[in-house]
């Protein structure tokens, strides 16, 4: 095979992508562990939530590997790969070759050791596999407790709420969604959740879980009949490690998606990449990335030229209505803080730049500022007090807007 | 393939483009009937900009941009591009995530007026029109439909 991808999910859609506007005839052989056609992986809180339906979950058409040429060995799981002699091995012993090869294993949750966990059946909220299993124990006279107040435990929260008795969710942070909100954002969230009916514990962990409740740090005993586990996720990195790739807490790439091992690309929640927002290397598990990294990574792959050289962190994200979008990093001075209600809108500026926003609700055309921050546009160039009301073109010189409106993008 | 290019030394922000889209997607047979309901129940996919005492104005919809990134962004695959290069997105498909309004740097995809699912413009090509309405009703030549 000229093309090797193991993984199938953004990353390895989107390399399949990038190669086929390079090549339209290359081999490309696509191995993973999931016996599924690609699917929209945020869709399954959706699925729960009943907003839509198993068939509606395709990320790309049925005949998408077809149309690409794509060999397909969904249900397989390589165990090896050999840099040398440029082959993996799948689990069976069957061993392929690769010309070039992209490793996109994603991630998976992470389950901090706790006592008595080992004996529960506990649930993780991932993959398909995870959603159909958390739906078939759904029953409106069970509790659940969900350990995570983060991006994936309260999506999940959301599917579940209305088909179950009760929802406690227990966070060791001091609030949620600490990851995209800051104080005043997370409490509008919490706030609106609450009044949904679900229960928050924060500034508290799990110390002890038995058959049927969890002891928390504090003493406190939450009762449940569904443990859901949602403290974050490790990425994969342990195929790229054994080979001699180099790996920090993901696998580390360059601008081009190349690891350290000649021939292996990584892209996705697996690797590690530079955050011009934060400005150092660093694990970006969010769909966009993992899709400009994949597509990156399959254009280089294929002969063409690609770099992927502003990755910053950004979310969309709605519980029951209620939208947070944000990107960039919170740092440097707060220009804009305004809330109203529910309503929330926060820009960061730091070195004459646009750092990062939160806006809560009140987000229509937030995609102008990603874009301010994704190519660091210097405040100097736009009209700030017209930002600052809200995101416009009108903020940009008039030769800046014809370049944007009057020609083909 | 045929784009909506703006001449916004034209624009005299009148908006008319905005009820014209409103109404073509609408699925009404008379304009009028939009009294009261526009941005409620019907929302345009076009947006004027501008500040009429500053004597600028301008319309702003899909760019249909060639790497489109909210093609690539979209968590559920409802956006995808023609083989053509128009930027269509499937309704059924869309989750109302709104990550398409997160990376969008022209600001031209939106929710639909009952919060559910993104909009954006199709050229008409989704709705009985036959080209862009918000074009062939601008009095000004304020938006052209053309290839570049």
């Amino acid at each position: 095979m000229e093309y090797v991808i193991i993984g199938n999910g953004t990353a390895a859609i989107a390399c399949i992508e990038g190669i086929r506007s390079e090549d339209k005839t290359g081999s490309i052989a696509l191995i993973s562990s999931e016996n599924r056609h690609c699917y929209g992986r945020p869709l399954i809180s959706y699925k729960l939530l009943g907003k839509i339906t198993a068939d509606k979950m395709d990320y790309r058409p049925r005949g998408f590997y077809a149309e690409n040429g794509v060999k397909t060995y969904l249900g397989h799981t390589v165990e090896t790969i050999n840099p040398s002699e440029k082959f993996v091995v799948l689990s069976g012993g069957e061993k392929i070759e690769y010309g070039k090869l992209l490793v996109a294993t994603g991630s998976r949750p992470f389950v901090p050791p706790t006592e008595g966990l080992e004996n529960v059946a506990y649930h993780t909220f991932m993959t398909y596999d995870d959603m159909e299993k958390l739906e078939k124990e759904l029953s409106c006279e069970k509790s659940v407790l969900v350990i995570g107040a983060g991006l994936i435990g309260l999506k999940c929260v959301e599917g579940i709420l209305h088909r179950v008795k009760s929802v406690t969710v227990v966070d060791m942070a001091d609030r949620i969604l600490p990851s995209i909100l800051d104080k005043t954002g997370s409490e509008i969230i919490s706030e609106e959740l609450t009044k949904l009916g679900v229960k928050f514990i924060l500034n508290d962990s799990v110390a002890k879980v038995e058959k049927d409740a969890a002891t928390l740090k504090s003493g406190k005993r939450v009762p449940f009949d569904i443990l859901v586990v949602a403290v974050g996720v490790r990425p994969n990195v342990e195929l790229v490690k054994a080979c001699g790739g180099e790996v920090n807490r993901g696998i580390v790439i360059n601008a081009k998606c190349e690891t350290s091992v000649k021939d292996i690309y990584a892209a996705g929640d697996c690797s590690e990449g530079y955050d011009m927002s934060a400005g150092g290397n660093r694990i970006l598990a969010i769909l966009p990335n993992a899709y400009f990294q994949g597509r990156c990574a399959g254009i280089n792959m294929a002969g063409g030229v690609s770099s992927f050289v502003n990755a910053v962190p950004m979310n969309a994200i709605g519980f029951f209505g209620s939208h947070v979008l944000s990107a960039g990093s919170y740092e440097g001075e707060a220009i804009v803080e305004e809330k109203n209600g529910g309503n929330y809108r926060k820009l960061y500026v730091k070195d004459g730049k646009l750092s990062g926003y939160i806006l809560i609700n009140d987000f229509l055309r937030a995609g102008i500022y990603t874009s301010l921050i994704r190519n660091s546009t210097p405040l100097s160039e736009v009209d700030v007090e017209l930002l600052k009301q809200k995101p416009q073109l009108l903020a940009f010189s008039e030769a800046v807007r014809a370049a944007k409106l009057a020609r083909k993008v | 393939m045929k784009r909506i290019y703006v001449n916004e030394n034209r624009c005299l922000g009148c908006r008319l483009c905005e009820w014209e889209c409103a109404f073509a997607n609408s699925g009404l047979d008379e304009m009028f009937k939009l009294k009261g309901r526009f941005g409620t129940e019907f929302s345009p996919r076009i947006k004027v900009e501008g500040e009429e005492k500053a004597g600028i104005n301008f319309a702003v919809n899909c760019r249909h941009c060639t790497d489109a990134v909210c093609v690539q962004s979209c968590i559920a695959g409802a956006l995808s591009k023609t083989d053509e290069g128009m930027v269509v997105i499937d309704r059924d498909k869309c989750v109302g995530c709104f990550t398409c309004v997160l990376v969008c740097p022209f600001g031209a995809i939106m929710p639909s007026a009952d919060g559910k699912a993104a909009q954006k413009c199709m050229l008409c090509t989704d709705n009985l029109s036959g080209s862009p309405s918000c074009v062939s009703h601008c009095p000004n030549g304020a938006i052209v439909y053309e290839e570049r």
